[in-house]
This record gives structure tokens, sequence and C-alpha cells, in this order.
């Protein structure tokens, strides 16, 4: 396309910049972010802050990799926000009998909630956002009911993974990029990967050709779970407490948000786990940019709101013509 | 016939039209002129831009900026033009049946026949009685039968093209564009569809008709454009030009090559061997099938007769488990398969080219490779990790051997002309190694090149000793592919014919199911009913 500017032709230019925002936008704002904090934000630049930024975000990063799946597959899971609280207090509980035993068993939970999930959607054929809302609901009062109450963890090996690092970089970072290079693996090299895009953009289509629709739609919501649970514990850790009362508060809607700024669509068939990755930054970023300048946290949602209907609206603007 | 350059003044017009996707020059300079009253063919290969041009005047599309003065210029009505939106062009009187029919299938066909101009009552709110009534008549003009309240994808897409029909000529328009009309029309509605296109000529409203159906051209056309790679080729009164020079100007090859070869390429009957490798065995679907049974031997091609929801395609949907049956057998080279179970059917060897491309066949934003790989993955990968090596080998044979036209590969299938998007879903099954084929309408929308391709590709598969199951609504395809024809009726088989009794007269009794003395031509007032298009779109909705 060249890029002859007679009056009415600009718009060319305009599906152009669009493309370039959809696919690079997430990019261009973590830039941006991070030059404006460079400039302004005094103390920004340090190891410490760096550090505490990168370990604050992955939670968010590895629930959105869960969320992308599921986005991926024309759905979505409101529920992984309960499953980080649940998963708390079921790790809380299980302590006692050993670390990976309570490991063990609150990524369990995670996947336990996310194959009733699956299967609401698969067999029952429960939209996506109504099965996983009741899920949302459900999930968090089992946890309030495992632990009613906010609950130090006094395990030194949790305190460590959870502080902890190699070389400087925290094990958080390091499970959570682990995690996403395994989710692009699954999402561009297995059959599964492959089929959960098929299904995601066009479902009759998948049906005929015979793909294991229900199985791969059960897995995606296992996999969101597990993978939220995970965040759950590596939380957890980090805090050096369980508090099923405000963990994965409205983490839903953070994941949401890193998926779709990332430029996963809404409408299913395409995952990009690398754009979500950057989602989580920029939202991250975002919120410690407004936090550090004095800012009221309701200001963050505003900021978040204000994302998300950007990113909708490049995809949308995209998708037309 | 108004169609000298000399007559009626040009309504629409292009000149040294070019559209750019990347990576393809859709259209390359192409001069386009369509005058009132004249009803204008465009004809091309699967893949020449025809839908694309159609598109770019239609604003769907925008045009390249112009590379010279002059060039990539719309002229509507006499004055310099540039629709931003389709809904521009509909206003400014440019009203236009797409290839892939874009109405919405979850609203009531009398929604959809009113999209955007709905009757308003009191308050502004719809009129829905008003509505109703004026869409009830507007078929019932059309010769079409149904309860306009009725959501539009219950019905097959033959009658779904009907209704986009009924809309485009309701809008008062002065050009009107149809982009494949045929394709899943019966003989019958073709009928009723020509009838239109004369009235419309007679109002002096330019019609511009995209058809691979030659013969259609002759009746109805005045003057015809040919595309070929993007570019005008040929334009013309369509009178007087030969049938294979018009062929010829297509393809781009010689006159003399192009005779040679004949038009249709089926060889005639196959050796088949005794055994059936597929036995439908009484089945019966409520409202839909009425204990349907029938057998196809290795080697064999069965033809599928009967009218627009007659249950042609819910037969095949049921034998390939699309469609749950409420009782009835399919037995797959002797080996019961369970019913109502796409994964099962595909597991025993059986595949299904669904009638509806669209809906039900492309993944449209995944690309032409993963497309084609899609229902073999399982086959194609090793503990659930993809083989892309072999995927490779496998999408390259099968884009040269089905001639599948795309800048690559790994080219979004979305984004291919409709041909070759049915040749891909072709390709898609042929990577199976399936024992029976179930082809409903698969050279629908393919260009003559292409379907003597795929027509070959048919005989050929029945000589590897693939049991095929061919429903077409194209009659001379089912005559001359079939060795058997087993005909429907309201769900239910009515008559088989096989041998020397497969001939068009004794078909269409059949078809019409007619006693043998009353002559066999169809009058084109007689209503098409359609009682029984409950299509499986509600069934298989699991
Ligand atoms: N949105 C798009 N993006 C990229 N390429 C496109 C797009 N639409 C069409 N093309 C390409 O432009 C060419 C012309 O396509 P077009 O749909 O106009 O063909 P056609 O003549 O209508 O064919 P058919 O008879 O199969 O309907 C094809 O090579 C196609 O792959
Ligand atoms: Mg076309």
């Amino acid at each position: 396309m060249t890029d002859i500017d007679v009056g009415g032709r600009v718009r060319v230019d305009r599906d152009r910049l669009l493309r370039i925002l959809q696919d690079h936008g997430v990019h261009l704002g973590v830039a941006v972010l991070l030059l404006v904090n460079i400039a302004f934000t005094p103390h920004f630049v340090s190891a410490e802050n760096f550090r505490t930024q990168a370990v604050q975000v992955a939670p968010v990063m590895i629930v959105a990799l869960g969320m992308a799946l599921a986005i991926g597959s024309e759905g979505v899971d409101l529920s992984v926000g309960s499953v980080m609280a649940l998963s708390t207090s079921l790790l809380s509980l299980y302590l006692g009998y050993g670390m990976w035993i309570a490991l063990i068993v609150a990524v369990l939970g995670g996947v336990a909630v996310g194959m009733a999930g699956g299967a609401l959607v698969a067999f029952v054929g429960v939209q996506p956002i109504v099965a996983t809302l009741a899920l949302m609901v459900a999930g968090r009062g089992l946890a309030l009911v495992l632990l009613p109450q906010l609950k130090d963890v006094r395990d030194p090996t949790m305190a460590s993974l959870g502080s902890g690092d190699v070389l400087g970089v925290p094990y958080l970072v390091l499970i959570a990029a682990a995690l996403a290079l395994l989710v692009a693996f699954v999402v561009r090299r297995t059959t599964f990967g492959r089929q959960l895009l098929a299904i995601g953009d066009s479902r009759p289509a998948a049906r005929l050709a015979g793909l294991p629709v229900r199985r791969v739609l059960v897995l995606v919501y296992v996999c969101s779970g597990a993978l939220a649970a995970i965040a759950g514990v590596l939380a957890t850790a980090r805090l050096t407490a369980s508090d099923p009362t405000s963990l994965g508060h409205l983490m839903e809607l953070s994941a949401i948000t890193a998926v779709v700024v990332g430029g996963t669509p809404l409408s299913g068939g395409r995952v990009r786990v690398g754009g979500t990755v950057a989602g989580a930054v920029l939202i991250q970023l975002l919120t410690a940019t407004l936090i550090k300048h004095d800012l009221p946290p309701s200001w963050t949602q505003i900021a978040q709101a204000v994302v998300i209907i950007l990113a909708v609206y490049a995809a949308r603007e995209r998708g037309r013509r | 016939m108004p169609a000298h350059p000399a007559g009626p003044a040009a309504v629409l017009s292009a000149a040294g039209l070019s559209k750019t996707f990347p990576g393809v020059r859709a259209l390359d300079g192409v001069d386009f002129t369509v005058r009132a009253g004249e009803v204008h063919a465009l004809i091309g290969e699967n893949g020449a831009g025809k839908s694309t041009l159609i598109k770019v005047l239609t604003g769907v599309y925008r045009p390249d900026p112009p590379a010279a003065p002059g060039a990539g210029v719309l002229t509507y009505d006499g004055s310099e033009v540039e629709f931003a939106t389709p809904l521009e062009a509909q206003h400014a009187g440019i009203s236009t049946i797409y290839q892939e029919v874009d109405l919405v299938p979850l609203m009531s066909v009398a929604r959809n026949l009113f999209l955007g101009w709905e009757p308003r009552g009191r308050l502004g709110l719809i009129d829905f009685r008003r509505m109703h009534r004026e869409a009830d008549a507007a078929l019932r003009d059309l010769g079409v039968r149904v309860d306009v309240r009725r959501p539009l994808r219950e019905l097959g897409v033959g009658v779904q093209q009907m209704v986009a029909l009924a809309r485009a000529v309701s809008v008062d328009a002065r050009v009107v564009v149809m982009d494949e009309p045929t394709s899943s029309l019966e003989p019958r509605e073709v009928v009723t569809l020509f009838g239109v296109i004369r009235m419309l000529r007679e109002r002096g409203i330019a019609v511009i008709y995209v058809s691979h159906r030659l013969d259609e051209l002759y009746e109805v056309c005045d003057t015809v454009t040919v595309l070929r790679d993007g570019r005008s080729v040929h334009t013309g009164p369509i009178a007087g030009l030969d049938r294979l020079r018009l062929v010829s100007l297509m393809l781009g090859r010689e006159l003399g090559d192009v005779r040679d070869q004949g038009l249709t390429r089926f060889s005639g009957s196959h050796d088949t061997a005794a055994e059936p490798v597929l036995r439908a065995e009484e089945l019966t679907v409520r409202h839909q099938l009425h204990g349907v049974s029938l057998t196809v031997r290795p080697g064999e091609v069965v033809g599928l007769g009967g009218l627009l929801g007659s249950g042609r395609s819910e037969t095949a949907k049921a034998i390939a488990g699309a469609l749950p049956p409420d009782s009835g057998r399919v037995v797959v080279a002797g080996v019961p398969v369970r019913t109502g179970s796409t994964p099962a059917a595909i597991r025993a060897g059986v595949s299904l080219l669904p009638e509806d491309r669209k809906a039900e066949g492309i993944v449209p934003g995944l690309s032409v490779r993963e497309n084609i790989a899609l229902a073999a993955l399982p086959g194609l990968s090793r503990f659930g990790l993809v083989d892309e090596a072999r995927i490779d080998r496998v999408v390259a044979t099968f884009m040269k051997r089905l001639r599948i036209k795309a800048s690559g590969p790994h080219q979004k299938v979305g984004e291919l002309s409709g041909g070759n998007q049915q040749k891909v879903l072709l390709a898609r099954w042929l990577a199976m190694n399936p024992k029976v084929l179930l082809l409903d309408e698969p050279t629908r929308g393919i260009d003559v090149g292409a379907k003597a391709e795929v027509q070959k590709l048919i005989d050929e598969l029945a000589d590897d000793g693939l049991g095929v199951l061919l429903i077409s609504s194209d009659m001379e395809e089912l005559i001359e592919g079939s060795d058997r024809v087993v005909v429907l009726k309201d769900g239910a088989v009515v008559e088989e014919l096989a041998g020397d009794a497969v001939t068009e007269d004794r078909l269409l009794r059949a078809v019409a199911a007619m006693p043998a003395d009353v002559p066999a031509d169809v009058p084109a007032d007689v209503p098409v009913d359609v009682p029984a298009v409950r299509t499986a779109s509600g069934g298989d909705d699991d």
C-alpha cells in the first residue's frame, strides 16, 4: 500500500495504524509507561523496585495465561480469583502434612473447579460466563468455609519460595516465565492447542471435523483452574499469609484485561501468549504509576477500564474490513 | 436487447480499478461498466477477483489509491463517488446479494428481510404485524412459502438465498448485484429468479450477475465481462459468443485444449464390489427423516436426488453422526457405527463435506494449512505433539493436487475466494483417507475448470475403491456422476434409479413424484413448498 495522501484516502493509513496498534500496542504501552516513570517517578530505576514490580505481576501473569486459553476457545473464566482463594485455604489447611502435599492438594482444588466449569460448559451447554460466574461465587464461599479468617503461613520453605531468588531473579518470576513458555509451546505445538484454536474460531466446523470438542473444552478450564491455583499458592508464599477473603479479589478483571490488551480477540480462535505477558506487565506498571503518584486505588480501576476499551476498540475497528 | 454501447447511459462504472491485499493483487486495473436495463454477467475462475470487484463497487472494500490520474475511479449516475460503507452504497441505490449469505442467522426471516428499514408504527416501534405480512407477501411473490417468524438459520441455504434475493429486490434499487445467487437453488427456484431478473431489466434496473453455471448466462444475460487474474480480459455482448470460447477466455487456454478436454469430466460407470461399504438402515429423525435406507458399495458413486428440504443433507448428516437419529443403524464396512457421534463416524472412515461451507466447514481465522490438517491432526502428531514436517508434506500434496489458489499455505482461509475455500475443505477430508465420502454440493461455487477437476477427482476416488454419496442440485452433475440415484421426498426414499434409468426425465419425475404421463417440466408459478427444511442446525447444537 502506498501512502499517497489524497483527502479521503488517509483511511488506508488508519487501517495500518490500527493493525500496528493491535499487534504491538501493548509493547508500545509498556515502553511509554517505562519512559514516563523513569522520567517522572523518583526512585523508579532501582533493582529493588523492578524486583517488587516483577514479583507482584507474576501471579496476575500466571492467571492471565489460563484466561488466554479460555478466551481463545471463545469462552472466559470468571472463577480464577475464587480459585486463588480456594487454593490458599487448602494450602494452609494441609500445610501440616508437609509442604508438597499441601501444594498438590491446592493445585488439585483448582483442577477440580476447572473440571466443574469445563463440564458445565462442554456437557451441559451452559454459557462460559454463567458457568464460571456460579463457580466464582461457590469457590469463594468454599474457601471461606475451609478457612474463615486470615492465617499466617509460618512454613520456612514456603517463605523462601515467596522471597528467594536465583542470581537475583525471584523464584516467582522464574516460575511465571517457565509457565508462559509452557503455555506458548502448548498453543503452538500440540494437537490440543490447534484444536482449541479451531474450536474457538468456529465451533460448528470443529464439531463436523470430528474434533473432540468437549474434551478440549474441559481441558481448557482445567488448565485455567490449575494455573489460577498455582498463582494462589505463589501469592500466599509471597504474603506469608492465607487470606481467602481478599486474595484474588477482582483478579478475573485484571486477567481479562491483560489478555485483551495483549491482542487476543474476545471472539476466540487466537491466543497470544507474548501479548498476554506484556499485557499483565502493562497493568502492573499502570497501577504502580498511579500509586506512586498518590492517586487513590479507584483510579487504577478506571484506568484499567479505559485500557480495556481502547484495546477492544482497536480490535473491532480492525475486524471491520 | 439494450446492450450495445450506444444504448442507455451507464449507471455504474469503474475505470482502472485496483485492489491489493497483503501479498495478493486481487484486482489489477479493471474497467467495468453496467448500463440501465442491462443484465451484465461477470465470470472468471475461482479467485479471478469477481467477488472482490463487487465488494469494491459496493463499498465493502476500498479500492487502492489511484496510481495515475483517472485510474481507480468509480462513477455512479454520472458523478464520481466513493462509498465508505456498504450502507452508503445501498442508500445510493445499489443493492447486493453477496456470495456468502450475509444475513443474521438468529433473527427471523422477516427481520432479516427488513433489516435496517423495518416498518414502524406509532412511537417508532417496529410494526411486527405489518412486517410479517409484507415479508410473507414478498416471499410468496418469489414462490417461497415459509413461516417468516422462524429464525433464518433453521432454513436451508437455498431458502436463505431466496430471502437475500427478496431483500435485494424489494428495496428501491437502480443496480442489483448478485454474486452466485443460484449456487444452492433448485431448478424451479432458478426459474423464479430468472423471472425476477427479467422483471428488473424491464424496469430499467441494471443487474450484475456472477455465476459459474454458463448455461444460465445465455439464458438471462446481455453482456459478459470475463475476469482473469484480476484483469478484465473481455467485455462484449453474450449473444454469438461460443461457450467453449468463453471457457478458454476464463482459463486463458487455447480453444483447442478446452475442446479436447470437454466440459464435464465424469467417465461414467465404475466397477463396484458386491459388499456395501456403507449401509444406512431405517434412519429416522423426528420431522426430518422417515426410515431412510441406502447402501453404497466401494467404488460406487450414489447420487442423492430430491428437492430442497427433501432430507438429502439431513441424511448425510445423520450418517456422519452430525444429526443424532431417533432410530436406525449405520454400518460401515460391516461394522455398526455409534450414531450421533461425529468422531465415531470419522474413525469408522466416514467423511462429510457439509453444505454450509461458511458456517460449518471452514475455520476462517486459521490458515489454509491448519484447515487442511484439522481433521487429520491426531494422525499427524505423535504423543500429542504436532509433526510439522508431515503436515507440510500433506498440505503441499493437496494444494497441488486440487490446485488451491492462495498466496501460500499460511494465508487465512477466510481470505480465499469461495471456490478455493471449497477445495480446502475437500482437501481436509481427502487427507483423512476415508472409506466413504459424503459430498453435499461439492462443486457449489467452483469454476468450470476446477469443477471438472473435482468431478474427475470424485471419479478417481471411486476408482480407488472409495464409496461416494453425492448430493447436488446440479442435475447434470448428478446424472453424469452417479452410478445410481436414490431419490428422496419429504424425508423418505421414493425411488431408486440405476443404470440406464438415470436420465434427466426420470429424475425430474421422481423428484416431483409425478405419474409417468404428466410432462416433466415444472411450471414456474408452482410455489416451492418448504415443509421439512428444519435443518440439522437445531439438532447438532448439543
Ligand atoms: N480479504 C482478503 N484478504 C486477502 N486476500 C483476499 C481477500 N479477499 C480476496 N482475496 C484474494 O483475492 C483473490 C480474488 O478473490 P475473489 O473472492 O474476488 O475471487 P472470485 O473471483 O470471487 O472467486 P470465486 O469464484 O471462487 O468466488 C483471491 O486470490 C483471494 O485469495
Ligand atoms: Mg466469489
